[in-house]
Parts: structure tokens; C-alpha cells; sequence
């Protein structure tokens, strides 16, 4: 059955690989995010139900992390490092580039491309850094980021 | 004719500039020419401005090719590469760069020289045998060499290991658990990915030996989830361990039973506090927990944990194995042993540089770093991550102990060394200190809460040039009560880098200044 995206055979089934442990919550709603993209409100009532949790329990796990999106995101997200490492290269103006170019503001979505802020991907030595759908690239200047978002619309 | 053997590292920053399509392309041109090559995917050296670092094993020797591009694989064998020929990329062998070769390797010296993912490349490297040695050496021997080492916690709070590992081991429990901190979230800090990465089997073995310290048979890692390959890497290191009877019960007919369980964050910066990560390890929300009780005594599920950070951790096996003394004849004062510094930002060679503490930052800008990535004059570097202070140009010569940093309001922290060259605006740094505060505070105590949200407005109206003198003042007074108040560091450190910019750069606070940006 699916709604909003939401197959719950699917989800009941990562929930089993956690052995319906309530101490695994933060792990399942992470496997549900590779999954599903996002968090919808059947999964907080469903995992309630699993985990003998309330729903205001599973619901403040899920609106405490950034991870755990409740809005479906694009196709593809796009996130640019605002951390100091990146902003001594840059990122500053990359992300003005990066709006510009996108046509949209940090959280939002155009063309099924959701551009985020993240806070340090660890390529401070390779700075500026960017991540496109869970995949991290250094050294990313205007003209590269351009590159890499082309390469990411062909792959479509 | 045996198989000429390259490396071509897999590690996040190496594939962040196209480490994976190099390697890609040799295979490809390799095959296209007949040559017989073994395709090696190791860690990074840390000489990270170099990345791609490609090596070719020439008569026993590894030649290093720095940046190489997938573009110029083919030009590469053209020039004879696998026989080491000379090419504009070719650096020469890996154990004449300076830049690694006047390091003090401790803790990072397999970190580029293995396979991360071959227990046998591993063993080959002294890998395991700490272990062994502990298991001859007994539980209460082993906690003493710690603390005899002086290694204090390398995740940032400087505590000292042994003194933890003591307390743990003292408490009686039916279970205990190492928990190790993987949250690697500062800015400027890269160092625990980079030993998971190219070493996850050193990690491994020092959290085996903290286990068999304490009496603890259960250990997690947690991982932040903005480090994806670290992850891929890990689990098939640990899935590695556990086949060839490293991880599971009576490991290597010892009679000792540990594994150990990977968790992913989700991207909370305070799961980094050790409270707050064991929060997110029993599922919850990251919300830091009052201490007492420690951890050590009422850690994960209520019960003793030892909980340490990855470079601690990964530090033990050659303290059990080298001996103590010799980790504690490193370094100066109560700064023993070595720190992995981190060279990020404005930097023309960034990268990992473990050395004996005592070194001033200075040196490591300087002589390794070679000034900044821009070739503009440094005007601040922070240390020690987004709660650290900034400094000016005038206090590189501090040396980096961990005592000598406290004296000038600063700390050390994680080791990240972030430079900022003289287009850096210190007033909207500050303002983003209060900003990220804002951002990631986990809410519980108000001080951090509301004050990094009234930090951001107050910074603004200086900025502004609303009633300086009278901001200045209030900001002032709530960096105090944050410092004061606040129930961790996240609060209570978000000061540091917003004072130190108001006393090293208070020209950027002009009115003029801080809207220019």
C-alpha cells in the first residue's frame, strides 16, 4: 500500500531488520530517509505503533534532526557547506552562485532540485565543498559547480 | 611478469576531486595496452592538496603522482608511468615528501600505506598485535600504560584517557560499552574520517583493547551521517574483523567476546557532546543530558561507558605496543604524545599533519601549509572548530599545547586549523558563531537557547550601528552568561570565537565594515 510515497510493507520490513527495537529509532527513521527521501506522518504514526512508542515521542525524534525531512525533496539535493573551512574559500559568494543559478533559496525547491545548507563535510582541506545527492566534491568553484549540476541533470 | 601494483586512494576528499575517475581510467588504459596492473584503493597520505596522489610500486619503491586528473591518465602511461617515468605530475617517491616524511606518524603511520580493506595488509603493519599484547599483558596493565602515556581525549575536551578508562573498569555492571565518537562535526576537522577511511582496522583494534581494559563487551561507533564512504568503508571493515574472528565472541581463542555496532547520525551537530550522542544511541532526540552522573558510571542505557573519541581511540594500539614512556616522551607539559593537526581553509597545502605537541601554529602554516591558498597575508586562524577562538596574526607563534592555548583564551580542540586570509569579515564570523549556535542548540538550556538567537540580533545592531557602545556592552555581558550558564559546550563556548573577534578585529564591527560583505 502506498501513500505519499509511503510503502508500508517495505517500511514494516526495514523496522524487522531493526528487530522493532525502540533504541533503533534514530537508525530506522535514517533507513526510511535512503528509502523514501522523507519522513511522511504515516511513518511517525506506524513506527509508533511498531516501536510501543507514542506518537509525540517517535514525532520529536523526527522534527530534532536535520536529516529527517517531513517535505518530500526534489529528485536531487544539492547541498552547499556554509562552515568557516568553506566560507575562507568562498561559499559565501558559491551559494549566492549557486541560488542565482538554480533559481532558489537555501530549503527550497525548483525543477526537482532542493538546495540545503550543511554544516562541515569533513573536505576542509579541499574547500569549498558541496554535496550532490550524498556525494561530496572539493575545490568546487563557480564554473565547477555549473559542471557538476549539468552532469547531475544528464544523468536525469 | 608480476602485476605492477597501483594506488589510487578511496577516501572522501581524494574522490571529492575525482580519485574514482583516475582510477577508473587506469584500469581502462592498462587493459587498453596489455599492461598487467593490481588496482590498489587505499587511504589518503593526508598531503590532501596533492590528492589525487596516485602511486606506481617501481623496484619496491611507491612514486607518487600528485593531481592527477583522469585527463591526463593517458598521458601519464604515454610518459612511461609505470615504470615511475618522468611527467609534470610526478612528485617522486612517497617517502622523500617532506611534507609527510617530517611528521611524528603515531597514530596515522598505515593511514595511504595499507589497503583499509585487507586484514592481511593490516597484519602485515603490526596490525593486531597491540592486541595480543594486551591480552598477555592483563586488563589492569593495560589501563595503566593508558595513563602513563598522559593521552588525554583527542575529540576535543583534552580529559584524560586513562582516568576514564579507570573508572569504567572500577564499576561493577553487568554490561559496560565503549562508545566511540564518530560525530566528527567541527569545521576544519578531518582527521577521524581520514583514520577510518585509510586505517578503520585501527579504530577497531583500539576499541578491542578498551573493551578488554574495562570488561566491556559491546562497542558502538557513531558516525555522522555527512560522511557516506566513511560509512561503506567501515562496515566492510568491521564485517572484515568479524569473518576473520577479530570481532565476535572468544576472539582468537582469548576468551574475550566484544562486537561492535555502527550507528549513523542524522545530522545533528551537539550529538558530537557525549551525552547528546548517547542520547541519539538509544534513539532519542540529541538533547544533552545533566552531569553527573558521568558517563563513565551512567553512560549508554544507564550503564558504564567508556566514551572516547576515534583518534583516542586509534592512539591506544601503539601506546600498548611501543610502551607508554615513549608516547609520553613526545610532546611538551601536560600535552603528551601527538596531535593530527588539520591544515584547512585559506591554505595552500592543507592536509593532515600529526606531530608532537609544542609545534606552533606558525610552523605548520608556514612550513607546511605554505601560507594561504590565496597568497594574501593571514589575517585570523581559528583552531579548534567553530567554538574556537579566533586568532590573529600576531599569536601564531603560540606553541600548541593544550595549557598554553587555554592561558590565551583559545583552545585546541579536535586539531582543525582553519586560515582566513585578509578578505575575511570577522563581524559576520562572529555573527555566524551565534547563527550556527542557533541553529544546532539542542534547546534544553536557555541560556544557549535564546542567547545565540539574541547574540545574532545584537551582533546585527552593532553591525548597524544601532547603539554601539550600549550592543557592545550587552553582547559582552551575554557572551558572560552564556559562558557561565550554559549546560555544555555548544553554549558555552560560542563565546570564545564572538570575543576574540571583537578584541583582535574590532575595525570589522565599524558599521561601514560589517554591511560591506
Amino acid at each position: 500500500m502506498t501513500t505519499n510515497g509511503y510503502d508500508k510493507d517495505a517500511a514494516g520490513n526495514i523496522i524487522d531488520e531493526f528487530g522493532a527495537r525502540p533504541e533503533m529509532l534514530v537508525q530506522i527513521l535514517q533507513a526510511f530517509v535512503q528509502r523514501f527521501t522523507w519522513i511522511p506522518e504515516d511513518a511517525v504514526r506506524h513506527l509508533a505503533e511498531k516501536l510501543n512508542l507514542s506518537r509525540a515521542d517517535v514525532h520529536g525524534v523526527v522534527s530534532y534532526y536535520h536529516d529527517f525531512r517531513t517535505e518530500p525533496p526534489g529528485k536531487h539535493v544539492v547541498r552547499i557547506c556554509q562552515a568557516e573551512a568553506c566560507q575562507s574559500m568562498g561559499s559565501r559568494k558559491l551559494t549566492e552562485h549557486a541560488s542565482d543559478s538554480l533559481g532558489v533559496g537555501m530549503h527550497g525547491t525548483k525543477n526537482d532540485v532542493t538546495l540545503e545548507p550543511v554544516y562541515c563535510l569533513g573536505n576542509c582541506a579541499c574547500s569549498p565543498a558541496i554535496m550532490i545527492d550524498n556525494k561530496t566534491y572539493g575545490r568546487v568553484s563557480p564554473e565547477r559547480f555549473d559542471q557538476l549540476v549539468g552532469a547531475m541533470r544528464q544523468s536525469d | 611478469m608480476a602485476a605492477i601494483r597501483i594506488f589510487v586512494p578511496r577516501e572522501t576528499a581524494s574522490v571529492s576531486v575525482g580519485a574514482d575517475e583516475v582510477a577508473v581510467e587506469i584500469a581502462r588504459v592498462a587493459k587498453a595496452q596489455g599492461a598487467s596492473i593490481e588496482l590498489i584503493r587505499n587511504g589518503s597520505w593526508g598531503a590532501t592538496w596533492l590528492e589525487p596522489l596516485v602511486e606506481v610500486v617501481v623496484d619496491g619503491n611507491r612514486i607518487a603522482y600528485g593531481n592527477v586528473a583522469a585527463a591526463d591518465v593517458a598521458d601519464l602511461f604515454s610518459a612511461g608511468f609505470l615504470e615511475g617515468g618522468k611527467h609534470e605530475r610526478r612528485i617522486g617517491p612517497i617517502t622523500e615528501i617532506p611534507y609527510l616524511i617530517n611528521q611524528d606518524r603515531w597514530t596515522f603511520f598505515r593511514c595511504g600505506l595499507i589497503d583499509p580493506l585487507s586484514i592481511d595488509s593490516f597484519r602485515e603493519h603490526k596490525g593486531f598485535d597491540a592486541l595480543e599484547k594486551a591480552f598477555e599483558m592483563g586488563a589492569e596493565a593495560v589501563v595503566e600504560a593508558v595513563t602513563e602515556s598522559g593521552l588525554r581525549g583527542r575529540g576535543g575536551a583534552g580529559f584524560p584517557t586513562g582516568i576514564k578508562w579507570r573508572t569504567v573498569a572500577g564499576a561493577s555492571a553487568d554490561q559496560k560499552y565503549i562508545a566511540c565518537n564518530a560525530d566528527e562535526g567541527d569545521s576544519g576537522t578531518f582527521s577521524d574520517r581520514l583514520l577510518m577511511e585509510g586505517d578503520p582496522c585501527c579504530l577497531i583494534e583500539g576499541m578491542l583493547i578498551a573493551g578488554f581494559a574495562v570488561a566491556a563487551s559491546k562497542g558502538y561507533i557513531y558516525l555522522r551521517s555527512e560522511y557516506p564512504l566513511t560509512r561503506s568503508i567501515l562496515l566492510r571493515a568491521l564485517d572484515n574483523a568479524r569473518e576473520s574472528g577479530w570481532l565476535g565472541e572468544n576472539i582468537q581463542g582469548s576468551g574475550f567476546d566484544f562486537d561492535i555496532e555502527l550507528h549513523i547520525g542524522a545530522g545533528s551537530y551537539v550529538c558530537g557532546e557525549e551525552t547528546a550522542m548517547l542520547e541519539s544511541l538509544e534513539g532519542k532526540a540529541g538533547i544533552v543530558r545533566y552531569k553527573p552522573p558521568l558517563p563513565a558510571l551512567e553512560g549508554l542505557f544507564g550503564k558504564p561507558t567508556v566514551v572516547n573519541n576515534v583518534v583516542s581511540l586509534a592512539s591506544v594500539p601503539n601506546i600498548v605496543d611501543l610502551g607508554a614512556g615513549r608516547y609520553a616522551s613526545l610532546g611538551v607539559n601536560r600535552s603528551k604524545g601527538t596531535l593530527a593537526f588539520q591544515l584547512a581553509g585559506n591554505i595552500k597545502r592543507g592536509g593532515l599533519v600529526e606531530k608532537a605537541f609544542g609545534i606552533t601554529l606558525r610552523e605548520l602554516i608556514d612550513d607546511w601549509g605554505g601560507g594561504t591558498a590565496s597568497g594574501r597575508p593571514v589575517k585570523a586562524v581559528q583552531v579548534g572548530g567553530p567554538l574556537g577562538a579566533y586568532l590573529p596574526a600576531e599569536q601564531l607563534d603560540t606553541p600548541l599545547d593544550y595549557e598554553a592555548f587555554a592561558d590565551i583564551g583559545a583552545m585546541i580542540g579536535h586539531g582543525g586549523i582553519v586560515v582566513f586570509d585578509d578578505s575575511a569579515n570577522m563581524a559576520q564570523l562572529a555573527r555566524f558563531a551565534m547563527e550556527f549556535c542557533a541553529i544546532e542548540s539542542c534547546g534544553k538550556c536557555t541560556p544557549c537557547r535564546i542567547g545565540s538567537v539574541r547574540g545574532v540580533e545584537v551582533i546585527d545592531r552593532i553591525i548597524e550601528g544601532v547603539d554601539r557602545d550600549g550592543n557592545y556592552d550587552l553582547l559582552v555581558e551575554l557572551c558572560d552568561t552564556m559562558e557561565d550558564a550554559s549546560l555544555c559546550a555548544m553554549g558555552g563556548l560560542t563565546p570564545f570565537p564572538v570575543r576574540s573577534a571583537l578584541k583582535y578585529f574590532a575595525e570589522d564591527f565599524a558599521p561601514s565594515q560589517g554591511a560591506a560583505t
